[in-house]
């Protein structure tokens, strides 16, 4: 009795953060218009080729809608004590979590799928192998979702706190993980980092399905965003967990 | 069977231990009232029973079902009122109640209409489009506990739900606690109100230091303790504590209006001043005799604990 219960609970919650969340100006803010500006002040006006750009953007896209959700979610319900009438619903703490996380994933693929589809009219984007695409933006949103719902983990009930933390760990990996230079011309410690950042293999199985060139194996970068995805949840739920009391 | 049985909770935070073997059992039907200063361990006992908080050791049954095996059904069980009105103030009444009644899985029939008479009853229907952050502290209550009770629930857990309210709101609350009652819920309430559990409750429990030091029915605790009476009195005009030095009156002490006199024989004090006061030609306008309260059992019980 308890999974459809408890799958239940995760569809409500998902709904509810829809509904409540995805308006918030943060989300709006660090979700839509800074990918947009970093589009503009990266690619307008520089002579780049936008096609071979196009799957790092798209990427970028991505990360940033999905992994703006989350971080706001936990803390704006602790602020306004929400958080506890939601705990004494039919529903545990996992529920919550997952329910987070799809709420951001579900964000994240409506607006990247929305700038796809525009993009299409202006840019000659081809998808090489539309598997290999679909993968790539399942396992990104749920892989930069999970990481939204990480960064919501800290036990703070201010929003603000918990956002300006997420930017501090969100900016530095767009840095890195061959979007504004391609991962072929990485070399040392800069390729090295690169290899670090799960946004990278995000990129690389863009570049795969659209392009059809990567720098690792599509499978490879799958197995690191579904291995990723899983470490965010469980690190995820501990801290939560043990955060729990604090802010009720 | 109980509709709540909790067994040797144990609740520590670090070092401290903010909940120390507590036992309890609330009996299907009653109203069950939980006391204890603040920091006592009320909201802490509370959250474990919800299945917020998991206890260090120790199981909570409601209505038989363990809710740290099965929190899911355990919590079908249950309506919750927090110590907070915590509902969403960016969604209207009719949005929060909708929400509630997803979240037990309701029918979208039978949601809308108990939606429907649940508005009407906290008198909200007028408000129901309207964001709950516009609202009163006493309508955000109202909301609250109406988003508590949508799927009727057998047990319903309430922490302090009059704290802070108006008097329509305090009165309105109060009754739906007694009308879920009626229909059969048990209803298990925190509160620092000591005359709202003598009225309300059936069994009351305190809690004191992370400990329960008493558990009876309010008029069994009352006689537990060789409490003081007191007679109230008021009269037709001003009048000195010198009205009231005799050896049975052990204490006086005025009350808005009134004096309040404490005593060990209420008859006598009450012969003495009716007598002083026909010497004296002072009418008296009201005069109540007051049995041992339960203010004082709970005051004798956590100071002495």
């Amino acid at each position: 009795m308890e999974i459809p219960l408890a799958l239940r609970g995760i569809l409500v919650i998902t709904g509810k953060n829809m509904r409540l969340y995805y308006t918030k100006p943060p989300v709006l803010m660090f979700g839509l218009l800074f990918p947009l500006f970093m589009f503009l002040a990266f690619f307008v006006g520089r002579n780049l080729d936008l096609t071979t750009f196009f799957p790092a953007f798209l990427g970028m896209m991505l990360f940033f809608t999905a992994s703006s959700v989350g971080p706001l979610i936990t803390p704006w319900e602790k602020r306004e004590k929400t958080y506890e009438r939601l705990l004494s619903y039919p529903v545990t703490q996992d529920s919550i979590i997952l329910g987070d996380i799809t709420a951001g994933a579900v964000f994240g693929i409506g607006i990247s799928l929305l700038v796809w589809l525009a993009s299409t009219l202006f840019v000659p984007v081809t998808i090489t192998n539309p598997g290999l695409f679909i993968l790539a933006f399942v396992l990104g949103t749920i892989s930069c979702a999970a990481l939204g719902a990480l960064l919501a983990s800290p036990a703070s009930d201010s929003p603000p706190n918990v956002m300006i933390f997420s930017n501090l760990i969100r900016f530095p990996l767009i840095f890195i993980s061959g979007i504004f230079v391609p991962l072929a011309q990485m070399q040392g410690s800069a390729y090295i980092l690169a290899c670090c950042s799960p946004l990278t293999y995000l990129v690389d199985l863009f570049n795969a399905a659209m392009t059809g060139k990567s720098a690792f194996s599509p499978l490879l970068d799958a197995f690191v965003l579904l291995g990723v995805s899983l470490v965010f949840i469980v690190v995820a739920r501990v801290i939560q967990k043990r955060n729990l009391v604090k802010g009720l | 069977m109980n509709a709540i049985q909790a067994d040797h909770l144990i609740k520590r935070f670090g070092t401290v231990t903010a909940v120390n073997d507590v036992s309890l059992a609330v009996r299907e039907g009653e109203i069950f009232g939980f006391l204890g200063p603040n920091g006592a361990g009320k909201t802490t006992t509370m959250r474990m029973l919800t299945g917020v908080l998991t206890p260090g050791s120790g199981s909570v049954l409601i209505s038989g079902i363990d809710i740290h095996r099965h929190p899911l059904s355990a919590k079908m069980q249950m309506g919750v009122i927090p110590e907070s009105s915590t509902v969403y103030g960016d969604l209207s009444a009719e949005q929060n109640l909708q929400l509630s009644g997803k979240m037990y899985g309701m029918p979208r029939k039978e949601r809308e209409e108990r939606v429907d008479e649940l508005l009407t009853r906290m008198g909200l229907s007028e408000k129901r489009k309207i964001p709950v952050r516009t609202f009163s502290k006493g309508m955000k209550q109202r909301v609250s506990i109406a988003c508590a009770i949508i799927h009727r629930p057998k047990v319903l857990l309430l922490d302090e739900p009059t704290s802070g309210l108006d008097v329509q709101s305090r009165r309105l609350v109060i009754e739906t606690i007694r009308g879920m009652n009626e229909a059969g819920s048990t209803i298990f309430l925190t509160t620092h109100n000591i005359e709202e559990a003598n009225t309300l409750c059936h069994t009351v429990c305190i809690i004191n230091k992370g400990q329960i030091v008493a558990q009876e029915s309010p008029e069994r605790l009352k006689k537990m303790f060789d409490t003081t009476q007191s007679v109230e009195i008021s009269f037709d005009r001003q009048v000195t504590k010198e009205l009231f030095l005799d050896p049975v009156i052990l204490r006086a002490e005025p009350c808005g209006d009134k004096w309040r006199l404490y005593t060990d024989n209420p008859d006598l004090v009450v012969k003495y001043i009716v007598g002083r006061a026909e010497r004296e030609s002072i009418g008296i306008t009201s005069l109540v005799t007051s049995g041992p309260s339960l203010e004082e059992a709970f005051v004798q019980l956590t100071e002495c604990a």
